[in-house]
């Protein structure tokens, strides 16, 4: 009988710490900022049909960053958690901090007890309330470590050097506007040479507490988002399909120009929509 | 397979959850819970029909017009020769673009509503788009088709189901039997313990060229006529101020007709019935 390596539980835990970083910091960055009016997400992706940002239920909404595959799992299992609670309890017994728990148990077991690879995802949960003082908001990390998201959170690849940008930045009780326009900013500032992002690189949506509908989740895109961070509505030249009457959510239409430069060559489709989501800047290591 | 009730305390997220490739909340549910599906439970055998015990609502009527199309309901339910309830809704938005209203067994109709709700909006989240008209009609005939068991033993559930299609801009009435089967209607239809009356009133009331108005006009009118022959359909109770549930569903999305707008109408229609109590008279020729 051959003996095995013995390898302490330290450095068991480490690699798969370190495997988990190193995926997440491959995708671009996400950021969960709370403004005056409810809850902004925004995100780098390229893609129109493949979203980093979700709603959940009436007033919960998801972002993710790392492995897509991964968190569309995560992000579905979230949305028929949340289905399931509101269909067996009432829609207001859906909260945000027990779908946080939720994830966290989830992705500690995973992380600590999986036989498999650990998932190299990170999330935020975040809930917005009658008004903001009442507006939560949860980080949940590759192990299950949760933490409460105050003011700003940024998720993903360059965390560290967006979230620099935006503390100098960020004020509460900021109006949509400013928040966005920061935000922007800050996921441009990710790498050596500051970026400019135009609207069609954006992927933003806000849970908005004014909505009168009982659903508070809304995707900006086309005009409405150009108007927001005062550009023209398609200044990068690339033409917008319809782009809806308000650019409500107008995530419909696919697009069809983006995908050009995923390489689809190796078999890995899921490598390949990885890559595609962040936008191919990660040559394989 | 794991047993399911302590779902939620378990923390964590169980396998269900996490398997791919379902958009449909209650096929998730078929599997994951069947107890709480509305045809999901047994009854003991031998048992006495249960048609006496359990409420019944009854009458539903719906027109469509230029642009969108009406549904509307009394506001009775009956046990036996009982009145068990003056003041029922059994008119439901489904989404924003449909409605749908219940005959037959009370208990369970509101619960299919719940889920059939539950249904659009689930794949709605987990798609990013919303399902067509007919994909609806279709999603709601199997889940009566589900419900034939307790049917069998008196328990039967009867939906009327209108939309809005958004591709032809056209209002559109699919009416079904117990068994699941599913009929699309064109101009007008009824179901439930009144209808037979209903669809008389309707016949030579109903215009091509009608407003929203006029068809609400021409749905209290059915609906009166359905109360008047039909001891289990209830007339519009002007001293509790009980007005029949009147839904319009148009491009602007489903809108339920408010109270001071329905007693305007419904008054309307008792005064020109204290001259005429059989309702307006169609040309004989």
């Amino acid at each position: 009988m051959t003996t095995p390596f013995y390898v302490s539980p330290e450095q068991i835990m480490k690699d798969r710490a370190e495997y988990a970083r190193k995926g997440i910091s491959r995708g671009r960055s996400v950021a969960v900022i709370f403004y005056d009016k409810g809850i902004l997400f925004v995100g780098e992706n390229p893609s129109r049909a493949l979203h980093k940002i979700s709603e959940i239920y009436d007033r919960i909404a998801f972002a993710a960053a790392g492995r897509y595959n991964e968190y569309e799992q995560l992000r579905i299992a979230g949305v028929r958690h949340a289905d399931m609670r509101g269909y067996v309890y009432d829609r207001r017994d859906v909260t945000g901090r027990a779908l946080a728990n939720t994830y966290a148990q989830a992705l500690g077991t995973m992380f600590s007890e999986g036989a498999g690879k650990p998932y190299e995802v990170e999330l935020a949960v975040a809930e917005v309330g009658e008004k903001a003082a009442d507006d939560q908001g949860y980080r949940v990390t590759f192990d299950g470590q949760v933490t409460d998201i105050r003011g700003f959170q940024v998720l993903g690849g360059a965390a560290d050097a967006v979230t620099q940008v935006l503390e100098s930045s960020f004020e509460e009780n900021a109006a949509l506007e400013t928040v966005l326009n920061a935000a922007v900013d800050a996921l441009g500032r990710d790498g050596t040479e500051p970026r400019t992002l135009t609207p069609n690189q954006l992927e933003v949506a806000v849970l908005d507490r004014t909505r009168s509908r009982v659903r508070k989740f809304r995707r900006i895109t086309g005009p409405a988002l150009a108007g927001l961070l005062g550009v023209d509505a398609d200044g990068d030249g690339n033409g917008k399909g319809k782009g809806g009457k308000d650019g409500e959510d107008g995530d419909g239409a696919a697009k069809q120009d983006a995908p050009a430069e995923a390489e689809l060559g190796d078999g890995d489709v899921l490598g390949a929509v990885d890559d595609l989501l962040d936008e191919g800047d990660s040559s394989e290591s | 397979m794991e047993s399911n009730a302590d779902w939620g305390s378990r923390g964590g997220l169980p396998q269900a959850f996490l398997t791919p490739g379902i958009s449909s909340f209650s096929e998730f549910l078929k599997d994951f819970a069947p107890d709480y599906l509305p045809g999901g439970r047994t009854l003991p055998a031998g048992a006495a029909s249960a048609k006496d015990i359990a409420p019944h609502g009854t009458t539903i009527v719906s027109i469509t017009f230029p642009g969108g199309v009406l549904l509307a309901g009394d506001r009775r339910a009956t046990m036996g020769s009982m009145i068990a309830q003056r003041d029922i809704e059994k008119v439901f938005p489904a989404d924003e673009f449909s409605a749908v209203g219940i005959a037959g067994t009370a208990g369970l109709a509101v619960e299919t509503v719940r889920l059939f709700q539950l249904e659009l909006e689930h794949y709605e989240k987990i798609e990013g788009v919303t399902l067509s008209t007919d994909g609806k009609a279709n999603r709601l005939a199997t889940m009566i088709r589900g419900n034939l068991g307790m049917a069998m033993q008196g328990l039967a559930v009867v939906p009327l189901f209108a939309g809005y299609d958004e591709e032809t801009g056209q209002g559109r009435i699919f009416s079904y039997d117990v068994t699941g089967g599913l009929y699309e209607e064109h101009d007008h239809y009824s179901v439930g313990s009144g209808s037979v009356f209903a669809r008389g009133s309707l016949k030579k009331l109903f215009r091509p060229d009608f407003t929203a108005e006029d068809a609400a006009i021409a749905a209290v009118q059915a609906l009166y006529d359905a109360a008047d022959d039909d001891s289990a359909t209830g007339g519009p109770d002007l001293f509790r101020k009980i007005y029949p549930v009147v839904a319009v569903v148009t491009a602007d999305g489903y809108r339920r007709l408010p109270d001071e707008e329905l007693s305007t109408l419904v008054a309307g229609v008792m005064d020109a019935r204290r001259e005429v109590p059989d309702g307006p008279r169609s040309p004989l020729r």
